[in-house]
């Protein structure tokens, strides 16, 4: 059983993640936006570490709010986009009534989704999960069955970053004849 | 063990982003509403872990580096059009509009 102050820190990033989101998607300038946007990746990073995923919630600073965040802010600089208050980006009145119409639809499905019962065969029991946990350490918990079971796909895994590689170096690339 | 509550989370943060999606013009936004709907779905990865085991946080690592990935080109993708159009507004950008 969870005790109180589990639950209330629970709830405390889970509201803050909620409040970045919401500022997030407010903000005018692309700037503000990815700062908050990094905000919501840190109180998603406490909640992984609060649901026993440390390896997890580490990885979430380094490579989401440390390596994919800063390179939108690179392109944001290389791009130079001009002040905040000459671009209104948000679309007309219509499209964005459409867009919450939209979203609160798919919020209500996917609610409705999320109020299944888990399949009762498949669930380990928390003594099961908390072994694996306490045999090793963090990282070997994942790394095991990320190197054993999904081997192959980490493999490929290591395929489509070269090719994203290769990929962004082509397109970014300047032509010299033109 | 906050299962139904992550799992509620996810769902909020999800929809915030398709609607930043359906709202913005702004194609560096749209790709970083892209980011938060993938965090979204790896809390439900981690909330879904705690009942059935490591699996869901092996998932989480390859979405991420598919993540990483997607970001690198999409805004290789981005700059090149910056370069020929001097705009990211996908409003102005309409070549396949019929």
């Amino acid at each position: 059983m969870p005790n109180f102050f589990y639950e209330l820190h629970f709830y405390l990033f889970g509201l803050f993640a909620i409040a970045s989101a919401l500022t997030f998607v407010t903000r005018k300038s692309p700037v503000a936006a990815a700062l908050w946007l990094v905000s919501t990746m840190f109180s998603l990073a406490a909640l992984y570490v609060m649901m026993d995923a440390h390896f997890i919630g580490a990885i979430q600073v380094l490579v989401y709010a440390g390596a994919i965040m800063v390179v939108f802010l690179f392109v944001v600089m290389l791009l130079n986009l001009g002040h905040p208050d000459e671009l209104s980006d948000l679309r007309g009145k219509w499209g964005r009534l459409a867009a919450g119409l939209l979203g609160l639809a798919i919020l209500a499905q996917v609610m409705a989704l999320s109020r299944t019962r888990p399949e009762a065969s498949l669930v380990q029991s928390d003594f099961d999960r908390l072994a694996e946990l306490r045999g090793e350490n963090a990282v070997a918990a994942i790394a095991k069955p990320l190197f054993s079971d999904h081997l192959l796909a980490f493999e490929l895994t290591s395929v489509l970053l070269l090719v994203a590689i290769v990929g962004a170096v082509v397109i970014g690339k300047r032509r010299a004849s033109t | 063990m906050m299962v139904p509550e992550a799992l509620a989370l996810s769902a909020v943060l999800f929809c915030i982003g398709v609607v930043g999606v359906l709202t913005r013009r702004n194609a560096i936004i749209i790709f970083m509403c892209v980011e938060l709907m993938l965090n979204a779905v790896n809390l439900s990865f981690v909330a879904f872990s705690r009942l059935y085991g490591m699996t869901g946080q092996v998932f989480v690592v390859f979405v991420m580096t598919v993540a990483a990935a997607e970001a690198a080109v999409g805004l290789a993708i981005i700059i090149s059009i910056f370069r020929h159009r001097q705009t990211v507004d996908l409003t102005n950008i309409n070549l396949l509009k019929g």
